[in-house]
């Protein structure tokens, strides 16, 4: 499902990306762990193509990037710690958006469905502005997965969310993967993400380390294999 | 799943215009800014009324020029705060619907504040020529112009720190041209000059919109993207 071989990213002088291999069997839930600054968020804006590859391969759902862009976004959800909806729209309204900006047919039966997924159709007619940082994060996952993408990216998801929201946020993740969506998330929150992937990949000094299926972890401690990874 | 051009330039408009009208942010600044600049001129110059044929036209552009900046910076700047801008660009739409879509409103909200100036402007400046048909085209003409660079640069410094000081200094010296345009034509206009007078100041009007327009549709992709 996603295909990486190679990948450099430059910043002019600066290699945050260096030579990294990736790849993603559909249906895995792969956690991507690592340091600050190792390029998770680099590496997760170029699978989403909103940054370009300075040299390499990315294959998204089949599609190459960049070249073939627009049809990757269209198979495609992506989840960022910043909630991408406008705080004066309605929660109904912002889907309405992005129902539109995708094409959806019968929008407006789908943005019910998904409104009744995230536990948010109360407050359907309710202003972003007035949402807590936990109802916006359901509710940027309910704009992610609105169009049925096949790949969903999680930037650091549960940044800024405090314990309940993150305990809600588990299962609207749990049910999203589920359908047998392909995702990938960056987090730094281990116990979060060793309760949720099937895989964990370690991202240091711009390549991956260290990948383990979640049946071969020792103890089911990732916390270990974690530390391990970035001694090596 | 792909919305047609037309289908998601209309979404963006139709979103920025219910979240404006809700919210009144950019609406009212640029309208303060407005009103409080014609009032200033209005005290500062005491003016009889060969001179304020004059500087009718001047006043006017100088006002909606200084006022535009103000909705261009506010506009994209709710785009990219809540990276609404990341949740537009990966829609699967050509991303030139996006510049069209914000173009369109941006033109929209400077529309309403020219609609709304204009008014006022004859009330305190006793100058009713300002409502003529030319003028308000040449006014149509000028706003195209000059909303068309400005959503382009405005794309451009809203990515950086110091997008406030960042977009005038890059778009004024580029709507030179559409300012000096739109200040003569409007300015033969009041003063009931024929059309011959008119003509080149409204033909470079109309080639620069053009020109900014296929410049922006081209160019928008490769400054919005990283």
């Amino acid at each position: 499902m996603i295909e990486v071989t190679k990948l450099i990213k430059r910043f002019g002088l600066k290699t945050i990306l260096r030579g990294l291999d990736f790849q993603v069997q559909p249906g895995e839930f792969v956690a991507l762990l690592g340091p600050n600054g190792a390029g998770k968020t680099t590496f997760l804006r170029i699978l989403a193509s909103l940054s370009k590859p300075s040299l390499g391969n990315v294959k998204v759902a089949g599609y190459s990037l960049p070249n073939q862009s627009a049809q990757v976004r269209a198979k495609l959800g992506v989840v960022s710690h910043l909630p991408l909806l406008y705080p004066d729209l309605t929660a109904e309204e912002n889907l309405q958006f992005y129902a539109r900006m995708y094409g959806i047919p019968n929008s407006q039966a789908r943005i019910t469905q998904v409104l009744q997924l995230i536990g948010l159709e109360n407050r359907r007619k309710d202003l972003v502005r007035t949402f807590s940082r936990g109802m916006s994060q359901r509710l940027a996952i309910g704009r992610a997965i609105l169009h049925e993408p096949e790949v969903i990216l999680f930037d650091e998801p549960y940044t800024g969310l405090d314990q309940d929201a993150s305990v809600m946020l588990d299962d609207v993740l749990r049910t999203v993967a589920s359908h047998g969506r392909t995702v990938v998330m960056t987090s730094h929150d281990l116990i979060r993400a060793e309760a949720l992937a099937t895989r964990f990949d370690v991202l240091s000094r711009g390549v991956i380390t260290a990948s383990i299926n979640k049946s071969d972890l020792k103890n089911n401690n990732v916390l270990d294999f974690y530390k391990q990874a970035l001694e090596n | 799943m792909k919305p047609s051009f037309l289908k998601a330039t209309l979404a963006i408009v139709q979103k920025d215009l219910a979240a404006e009208f809700r919210s009144r942010e950019l609406l009212t600044a640029m309208l303060t800014f407005s009103v409080l600049v014609i009032l200033i001129f209005n005290f500062a110059l005491d003016l009889n009324i060969d001179v304020r044929q004059k500087v009718t036209a001047g006043v006017l552009w100088t006002t909606f020029a200084f006022a535009g900046t103000l909705g261009l910076n506010r506009s994209m700047a709710v785009e990219k705060d809540r990276g609404c801008m990341d949740g537009l660009l990966l829609a699967p739409v050509d991303r030139s619907a996006i510049f069209f879509g914000k173009a369109i409103s941006n033109l929209a909200f400077m529309l309403i504040v020219e609609a709304i100036v204009l008014p006022l402007y004859a009330f305190f400046y006793n100058e009713f020529r300002i409502f003529q048909l030319e003028f308000i085209a040449v006014l149509l003409l000028g706003s195209i112009g000059y909303i068309a660079v400005g959503t382009l640069l405005s794309a451009m410094a809203v990515q950086t720190r110091t997008r406030e000081i960042l977009l005038p200094i890059l778009l004024f010296p580029i709507v030179v041209p559409v300012l000096i345009a739109s200040v003569l034509a409007s300015g033969a206009i009041i003063i009931g000059a024929e059309f011959s007078e008119i003509r080149a100041p409204l033909n470079l009007l109309i080639v620069y919109d053009v020109i900014f327009i296929a410049v922006s549709f081209m160019f928008f992709d490769f400054i919005v993207e990283e």
